[in-house]
Order: C-alpha cells, then sequence, then structure tokens
C-alpha cells in the first residue's frame, strides 16, 4: 500500500496536478481558520456544521438537474454552485426559526441539519437509482476525498478560498467590532446586517470549497478545530487569526498529501485528525492556556506566596525579639511543621534573604531580606489598617483578609492607600489589630 | 402503491424508534442542548467500529457497550476542554465530536476491507434492509419497542427531576439535583437511543429523529407533559407520513421531474426525516400566523 516513490513525487511536487491541489488545500485551510475564528467569537461554531450538513440536498438536486438536461452531472463547480444556494437556504431557515418562534438557536440548528440532510439523503436514493451507478462521485463529497480533485478545480477551489482570506484580511476590523460588541458596531453606525450577512457568506463558501477535500460531514471541523486551538496560544486577535489560518493550512496539507499516497484513505478524516492533534499540541504546551504553561504559572505563585509569608513570619518574630530568632518562634506563627519551615528558610536562605546560623540554630534577615520583608509588612499593615478603617472589617478577621490579598498589591496601589490612610511616613505601621499573627 | 407487509414493518418500526428518540430529544431541546444530540451520534461511530473491531459481532449488547463508552467519553472530553481551556460549549463540542467522527471514519475504512461494516449503512441506516430479519416481529422492530418503553419509563419516573434541571439548574441543584449528572445520564440515554436507532436509521439521520419531534411540540403546548406527548405524536406522524411518501408520491414526483418513469422507492429514513421537517414548518407558519392575527384583533 506504502509507495516510497508516490511519497516522494508528492513531497517534492513533482507533479502540476499535485502542486495545485496542495496550493489549493493549504488556501482553503487558512481561509477555514480565519473565517472560523470569527465563527468562534460570534459563539456560532456549530452554524458551520449546519451548513454543512444543508449543502447535501443542493449537490443531490444539482446532479438530478442536470442529469435531466443532459448536461456533465459530475463537474464540481455546478454541484458547488448548487450546494451553496442549499447550504444558504439552511442559514436562512435557521434565522427564519428564530425570528417567528421561541425555539432557541442550539435546536433550531439541529432541525435544520437533520431535515436538510435526510432530504438529501433521500435524494441520494434517487440518483442511485438512476442508470450507470451514477452516484459514485458523490460519494467522495461526503467522505472527501482529494485524490480525485482535478486540476480545474483546484484551481476554483484556489481562487475562492483567496477572496475568502482578502476578504477576511480586508475587513478584519470590522468583522472584529461585529464579534465583540454588535451593539457598539451598530449604535457607531456599522452596517451590521451587511457584515454578518458577508461572515455568514464566507461560511457558505469555505464549506462548498471544502466539499471535495474534506467533504461535509466534516467541514465544520477545520472552522472549529484551528481557531479553538489558537486560543491556547494568545490572547491577541491578530495572532489568533493567523495561528488559527496557519493551523488550518498544515492540517489541511497534511491531510491531503498523506492521501495522495494513500488514495483509499478517507482525506477529510485524515485533515481533521491533524487538525485535532495540532489542537492536542495547543492544549497542553500552549504558552497562554496551555495546561503546561498554567501549571507553571500556578507553582511559581505558590512559590512566591510562601515565600512572601515566611519572610513575614520572620520579620514579625524579629520585632518582638531582636535580629536573631529561633526556628520554634517562626514555627508558632502558622500552622507550618517543621519539615516544611526548615524547606521554606533553606530556600530563602538560597535566594539571600536569610542567613541561617547552624550552631546557635538561629535565622536572621539579610540586609536585602530586609528591605524585602518590610515591603511586605507594610502591604499587609496598610491593607488592615484600609480595611479596619474604611471597609467596616471586623477586627478579628482583618488579618486572614489581608493575607489573602496582600500579594497583589503593585507599588501603585499602595501609593494609592497611602494617600487614603494619610500616612505617607515611609516606616512599617505597628500592627493595628494588635493579634499575635 | 404497493403496500406490502413489508411496508408495514418499516413504517412500525420507523415510528417505534422516532417515538423512542423523541423522548431524550424533547429534553434535550428544554435543556437548550440540542447540538449535544448532533455531537453524540457522530461521536458513538469510533465506539461501534472499535466494539465491531474487538468482538467481531454486531450483536447489540457489545453495540450499546461501545457507544455508551464513546457517549461518557464525549461528555467527559468536551466538558474537560471547556473548563481546562476556557473555551465556550459549542466548540469545545465541536472539537471532540469532529475528532471522534473521524477516527471512527478512519477505523471504518480501515476495517472495511476485513469485515462487513459498510460506513453507509451506519451513516444513513438501510431500513428496508434490517426489517427482513427475524420473523415473524423484525429483530429492529422488538429492539426499537423495548427502547420506546424503557426510555418512556425513564421519562414518567424521573419527570420532575428532568423538568427541574431543564428550567432551574440553579434550583436544581440546590435540591441535591446536579445538573452535571443528569446531562450526563442523558447523553448516555440518547447514545442508547442511537445506537438501536443507527441499525434502522443511520447516524446523521437520527439528530433529526431526536430533535424535530420536541421542538415542533414545543411550539404547540407549554406544558412539559403535553410536549412530550404531542412529540411523540409528531413522531409517529412523521415516521409512517415520511415512508408512504417514500414508496408513493416522491417517487413518482422525481421521476417525473427526471425522466425517469421507473423511479424505485426512495431512502425511507431520509423521507422520514424530510417530512418531519415539513410538518415543523407547516406547524411554525400556522403558529406563528395565528400568533400574528391574534395580535392584530388585540390592537385592533
Amino acid at each position: 500500500m506504502f509507495d516510497m516513490e508516490t511519497f516522494w513525487r508528492v513531497l517534492s511536487l513533482q507533479d502540476h496536478n499535485t502542486r495545485i491541489v496542495l496550493a489549493g488545500a493549504c488556501v482553503f485551510g487558512g481561509a477555514a481558520g480565519l473565517v472560523g475564528m470569527f465563527l468562534l467569537l460570534r459563539k456560532r461554531s456549530l452554524l458551520g456544521d449546519t451548513i454543512g450538513h444543508a449543502t447535501l440536498p443542493g449537490i443531490a438536486g444539482a446532479f438530478l438537474l442536470a442529469h435531466t438536461l443532459g448536461w456533465n452531472a459530475r463537474s464540481f463547480i455546478w454541484l458547488a454552485t448548487g450546494a451553496a444556494i442549499s447550504g444558504i437556504a439552511g442559514m436562512f431557515a435557521v434565522l427564519i426559526i428564530r425570528k417567528f418562534s421561541r425555539i432557541k438557536d442550539d435546536a433550531s440548528l439541529a432541525v435544520v441539519l437533520g431535515v436538510f440532510f435526510g432530504t438529501g439523503v433521500a435524494l441520494l436514493s434517487a440518483i442511485q437509482q438512476l442508470p450507470g451507478g451514477q452516484a459514485a462521485g458523490l460519494e467522495n463529497l461526503i467522505y472527501g476525498s482529494a485524490a480525485s480533485m482535478v486540476t480545474r478545480d483546484a484551481l476554483f477551489i484556489f481562487g475562492s478560498a483567496i477572496v475568502v482570506v482578502f476578504a477576511g484580511v480586508f475587513l478584519f476590523k470590522e468583522f472584529s467590532i461585529l464579534c465583540f460588541d454588535e451593539a457598539f458596531a451598530s449604535a457607531a453606525g456599522w452596517p451590521v446586517r451587511t457584515l454578518d450577512v458577508l461572515l455568514m457568506s464566507g461560511v457558505v463558501l469555505v464549506t462548498v470549497i471544502g466539499l471535495q477535500s474534506v467533504g461535509i460531514l466534516l467541514t465544520v471541523a477545520l472552522l472549529v478545530i484551528p481557531p479553538t486551538a489558537a486560543r491556547f496560544w494568545t490572547d491577541s486577535l491578530g495572532k489568533t487569526a493567523v495561528i488559527s489560518a496557519l493551523n488550518g493550512s498544515a492540517s489541511a496539507f497534511v491531510g491531503v498529501a498523506l492521501s495522495a499516497v494513500f488514495p483509499k484513505m478517507p482525506t477529510g478524516a485524515i485533515i481533521v485528525l491533524a487538525a485535532a492533534f495540532l489542537f492536542g499540541c495547543g492544549f497542553f504546551f500552549g504558552t497562554r492556556r496551555g495546561l503546561w504553561s498554567r501549571f507553571l504559572i500556578e507553582w511559581r505563585a505558590k512559590e512566591r506566596l510562601e515565600n512572601e509569608h515566611m519572610l513575614r513570619a520572620i520579620f514579625e518574630c524579629s520585632e518582638f525579639s531582636g535580629p536573631a530568632i529561633s526556628h520554634e518562634a517562626v514555627l508558632a506563627k502558622r500552622p507550618w511543621n517543621r519539615n516544611e519551615t526548615t524547606f521554606l528558610i533553606s530556600r530563602l536562605a538560597e535566594n539571600g534573604l536569610v542567613t541561617v546560623s547552624p550552631e546557635a540554630d538561629t535565622i536572621q534577615l539579610t540586609r536585602a531580606g530586609d528591605i524585602e520583608a518590610r515591603r511586605l509588612v507594610r502591604n499587609h499593615r496598610l491593607w488592615e489598617l484600609y480595611l479596619l478603617n474604611h471597609a467596616d472589617v471586623a477586627p478579628s478577621r482583618v488579618d486572614r483578609d489581608a493575607d489573602l490579598i496582600e500579594h497583589v498589591l503593585d507599588p501603585r496601589l499602595v501609593e494609592e492607600l497611602e494617600c487614603i490612610l494619610e500616612n505617607r511616613a515611609h516606616f512599617v505601621p505597628a500592627d493595628p489589630v494588635g493579634n499575635p499573627s | 402503491m404497493n403496500w406490502s407487509e413489508m411496508d408495514t414493518w418499516i413504517a412500525v418500526t420507523g415510528a417505534l424508534i422516532s417515538m423512542a428518540c423523541a423522548i431524550p430529544g424533547t429534553f434535550l431541546v428544554l435543556n437548550k442542548d440540542s447540538m449535544l444530540g448532533d455531537a453524540i451520534t457522530h461521536a458513538v461511530l469510533p465506539g461501534l467500529a472499535m466494539a465491531f473491531l474487538i468482538s467481531g459481532t454486531r450483536d447489540p449488547i457489545t453495540m450499546v457497550v461501545g457507544a455508551v463508552c464513546a457517549g461518557v467519553l464525549t461528555a467527559f472530553l468536551s466538558g474537560g476542554i471547556q473548563r481546562g481551556g476556557g473555551i465556550e460549549s459549542g466548540a469545545a463540542l465541536g472539537v471532540v465530536f469532529c475528532s471522534l467522527f473521524a477516527i471512527g471514519l478512519l477505523l471504518i475504512r480501515l476495517a472495511a476491507d476485513h469485515v462487513d461494516l459498510d460506513p453507509g449503512c451506519i451513516l444513513y441506516g438501510a431500513i428496508e434492509l434490517a426489517v427482513i430479519e427475524g420473523s415473524p416481529v423484525p429483530t429492529v422492530a422488538w429492539m426499537s419497542g423495548g427502547v420506546l418503553v424503557w426510555n418512556l419509563a425513564l421519562a414518567v419516573l424521573f419527570l420532575k427531576e428532568l423538568k427541574i434541571t431543564a428550567f432551574d439548574p440553579r434550583f436544581a441543584s440546590t435540591q441535591g439535583i446536579s445538573p452535571g449528572f443528569m446531562r450526563q445520564c442523558l447523553a448516555i440515554v440518547t447514545a442508547i437511543t442511537a445506537v438501536i436507532a443507527f441499525e434502522s436509521v443511520g447516524s446523521i439521520l437520527v439528530v433529526s429523529m431526536l430533535i424535530v419531534p420536541g421542538a415542533t411540540a414545543l411550539l404547540l403546548s407549554r406544558r412539559v407533559s403535553g410536549v412530550l406527548l404531542i412529540s411523540l405524536a409528531v413522531a409517529a406522524i412523521s415516521a409512517v407520513g415520511g415512508h408512504v411518501l417514500a414508496i408513493s408520491a416522491a417517487p413518482a414526483l422525481l421521476g417525473k421531474l427526471t425522466a425517469q418513469p421507473q423511479m424505485g422507492s426512495l431512502n425511507s429514513a431520509g423521507m422520514m426525516a424530510a417530512f418531519s421537517g415539513v410538518l415543523f414548518f407547516a406547524v411554525l407558519l400556522a403558529t406563528s400566523l395565528r400568533s400574528s392575527l391574534a395580535g392584530h384583533d388585540r390592537n385592533g
């Protein structure tokens, strides 16, 4: 089944047809990623699924019509036209249900999907009865088969995808406003309805040109998976668009290239699995929301929190008993056990914030440690003051509340608090509560 | 039209399975979670393929086990991606069901050389072939009936819980009914029903059997029990009507249009879905006409 020579021919782009088909697939993947991102932002990802399934009756109808009139019923462009018409009809059906009933969006999507696809299946069964086993070509549009793509179709796909990409890039700002704040866009005089129709037309176009490579059943995957994966890498809209488009392109490329080598494999399934693999990469290793990076962030925050609590405990002990304090005094400060305390103190010592003298079993803040500890204690007590004086928090709760929030204070905020408290002197205020911790 | 005993069984089986689907479907609609039905019907495909590849039989118990595993996996994975990645529920669902469906398609295609598992059959169903097996009552007919009875029993037993979860999930959780758990249970019931329905109507048309009757009934009634009863009626009517059309009017019309006078009967499951759509839009038209007339009366 595996043929090294074919594999090499595909990879080295030796055939003119392969080149065009791959280029078409890449641009199509990019267009799907771009349009899909806007769809995701509008929380309408699954509309792509409904439009995809709704193309079937159009394809079957176009086929039957062409067959009756004696035209070439297998022309992809003709079938794609039929697909686009019924895709748009499906979209309008969703809008009509939304306007004239209290049925929610999810149900109207599912109703249109099921009914249109059912009609399509019934029409397909009619096509199967036509003389000459005509239905075989349509099978490719359902599961996706890039292997059967000819140069003319690939050029058509390439051209349409380029149009979608250009429209997406030129109207990037407009679509972004539409997605993030429709009410503002409409109040600011943007043609919201036109933009919406344009975006949806983009979705229909992407779905239709995806029929040949991804197939009816899975076109929605390229509209949903790449943009969702891109969200793990960045928060910026522009970068999301680029990553999403690249993800889509790469998936389409891998799928089409592999199916040129293994012609029996359903292209659509391979494309979707490639996209799912990229999604998995983002989900685990994404720099913005990936599991690994969030684990690191949480780990560092926890480490900082522990260090700060320990520094404060040492400082508060030294307020009573002089600079050199014993392990026992620190241990009594918080519900730490002995091992934890020793570990935390040695970590502070590594960072040069405290010095430990083993013979006397005492701990002492270094100069750097003292400065840092003063800052922390100051913040904590400022918070306690604020909560006591301005937020009416009971004295018994102030210490704990301040504990939870002191770590987020940035210097600017501290200054503001000082202004509020009319306490500009740069000293550590006395413990306002006077409780032992 | 030539009505045979087989046509009776097709209509009966179709009606039974549509009614069985309509019950969990109605609650999916009420929960505003209809696309979960779509997702599950796609996502059970790899479960079926794996169950079939491992056991080598198409024995219904194995299939149900495979489907339930896949259904639970869908609900679990989509929930995990939604929470773990802070992603909107529809998109999380889309990612999961597309990937699982792709795996399923690939498995079936890879296995198609060795075993008798026709992707066309699983996707569109072949009710015409299914009713041949078993006599005097076809296997699919009594299995569909069984699922209908089981779903009805569940709906009656847990009507209160289902209602509270659908209309006020927060209140439900204060009463000790976890909405997340109810969603999982509904997903499992939907998966089981879908597997039984695959045999006759295929994986993609199940979504219309699940959602259309409930949505139609919602246009006509404002009481949950009313919606359930009407959805059962709509399901039965659209199944029988769809089959009648598939063997009579539809091929005759298409045959005339395409100049193929000898056109035979069409795919019954597809026509059932199409006819349920006709019913839905007719009801939509009637109710919105009535309400606009009523509004006119009030204003005038």
